[in-house]
């Protein structure tokens, strides 16, 4: 009668799988297909968005989360050196910039530089610029933690074997710990740029003009034009993952290639 | 090899002149006063139970280390004086790790030319002609194009020391060479050790290879607790030691299976 440790494993498992198939079951009961249909999965009406959302809003995402991701690398490259410095002002800054700018919402920051600026300044800075700006500092704050676990990955001996060569401490990290670093951090680093990907879509928040929209604020203006409910966003959101999902493969084989590559 | 001074004139040796070093980490001094001299050629080896400081000897040389007090001395220059160029000192003084650290993004070649270049200023012909000559010195010469980790422990030791013999050093310190090694790898890099001293290189050696010891070094130094115990040629120290400390570490290092009878 008693079952054995293996067979309760076994119907455990078909339990598990019963009650997801229940559940995905009673949700797609549940909806309504019909006004779903109509508002959601209303291809006929969504012609219009195309070729655009190729030539502004994808194009405009990318050039975004590019600009941001520049700003964010280097950024993120000095906030960790800093971070790690003997030098305690430099830690100090370091660690105060990177809680703040982790710890605020990216939307915050938007609005700190699309409209505090003009008003502190007086000048109107360029879209690009803002986001450059704006979620470049938010990135480099993520990238800087980041990159900082992967120096200290680095092995001691290597700065070691390289300091008793004679490379002072600045050659040894440019040459030898830094490479090693980035070769660590590759995985980490794209999952860093899928979200920036995706922070990108926080510029809504700025005034911007039909050729400076990028893909959320295309769906969104699609919506208000073309009468097909809200189908042009789920249009939208399909063409982030054209850019996400191969990202992830690409992290993904990174990952799974081993230490050494040719270059 | 007793009296190697001088045996080839391609080597420039140098000196090494310790005095009363000292060393601490915390209130833990491992360093209680040290002083060595290691002559121009000569071959010395530090040999002692682990935990006797002569690791971190070794490393105080070229500063991985920064010893509390005492002088070193490399050839023309003082080690531990503050104004010291210590990447000109560096580049005179090879030092070969017992986990090797060769930099395992570059290829053998670039191991051994990446410095040449970036501190010697060498174009990258003049660089790569430099390595390939001591990939050959150490018997390498046809991995060149591999990457560290697909060279076994015993290639990538040699390796090491083809790196730091790229930069025409005048001292070379290794620092438990053959420790992290497969047993039948240590014979090739103890044979290049000894084909380096037999022409002329100044080397102080951390090792536990006795057999190396006698049969290469010029001088054996026993240190135990951060002093130096005794030291002399190999025959006296290894052969004939004459401070039972020395005779106690000798006997289980040379017989590790001997067992103490204890009687209860």
């Amino acid at each position: 009668m008693a079952m054995t440790a293996r067979q309760r494993a076994k119907v455990s498992l078909y339990v598990q799988a019963g009650i997801f198939v229940v559940a995905v079951a009673a949700v797609i009961l549940a909806v309504d297909w019909k006004t779903v249909g109509n508002s959601v999965f209303n291809f006929a009406k969504i012609g219009p968005m195309f070729p655009d959302i190729f030539l502004i809003g994808l194009k405009n995402t990318l050039i975004y989360t590019a600009l941001a991701f520049v700003v964010g690398l280097s950024g993120g490259l000095l906030l960790a050196l800093m971070k790690l410095s003997s030098f305690p002002l430099y830690r100090w800054i370091a660690t105060g910039y990177i809680e703040f700018f982790r710890g605020v919402p990216a939307l915050l920051v938007f609005i700190a530089f699309g409209y505090g600026v003009p008003l502190a300044f007086g000048v109107q800075w360029d879209v690009n610029i803002v986001v450059m700006v704006s979620l470049g500092m938010v990135a480099s704050a993520y990238i800087a933690e980041t990159l900082r676990a992967g120096l200290q990955a680095v092995p001691r001996g290597q700065m070691e074997a390289a300091r008793s060569l004679g490379m002072p401490h600045w050659r040894a990290m440019v040459s030898i710990v830094i490479p090693q670093a980035f070769k660590i951090v590759l995985p980490p680093l794209t999952n860093e740029i899928i979200l920036l990907t995706k922070d990108s879509s926080l510029i809504y928040v700025l005034g911007l003009t039909a050729s400076q929209y990028e893909l959320t604020k295309f769906g969104r203006d699609g919506i208000s034009s073309l009468g097909a409910g809200l189908t042009p966003l789920l249009v939208a959101g399909a063409f982030y993952l054209v850019i996400t999902i191969p990202l992830s493969l690409l992290a993904r084989k990174f990952e799974s290639r081993s230490a050494r590559t040719k270059r | 090899m007793n009296n190697s001074t001088g045996s080839t004139a391609a080597v420039r040796a140098a000196g090494v002149d310790i005095k009363d070093l000292r060393k601490s980490y915390g209130n833990n001094e491992v360093l209680k006063g040290i002083s060595l001299t290691v002559e121009p050629g000569q071959v010395v080896c530090l040999i002692g139970p682990s935990g006797s400081g002569k690791s971190t000897l070794l490393r105080c040389v070229n500063l991985l280390e920064h010893p509390n007090a005492g002088t070193i001395n490399v050839g023309k220059f003082e080690a531990t004086d503050p104004d010291v160029d210590l990447n000109r000192m560096r580049q005179s003084v090879g030092m070969v790790f017992q986990h090797f650290n060769l930099f395992p993004h570059l290829s053998v070649l670039d191991n051994c030319t990446i410095s040449q270049m970036k501190v010697l200023k060498r174009s990258k012909s003049e660089a790569a002609e430099v390595a390939r000559r001591n990939l050959e010195r150490v018997g390498l010469g046809h991995l060149s194009d591999r990457f560290p980790d697909q060279l076994s422990g015993g290639q990538q030791q040699r390796v090491a020391i083809a790196r730091a013999l790229s930069m025409d050093p005048q001292l070379m310190l290794f620092d438990e060479p053959t420790s992290a090694l497969d047993p039948e790898t240590v014979g090739d890099v103890l044979a290049v050790m000894r084909k380096l001293a037999q022409e002329g290189m100044t080397m102080l050696v951390v090792t536990h290879e006795m057999g190396f010891a006698r049969e290469v070094a010029d001088r054996v130094v026993f240190m135990d607790a951060g002093v130096v115990v005794e030291e002399g040629p190999a025959e006296h120290v290894i052969s004939a030691p004459s401070q039972p400390r020395t005779k106690e570490f000798l006997r289980r290092v040379l017989d590790p299976t001997h067992i103490d009878v204890v009687e209860d």
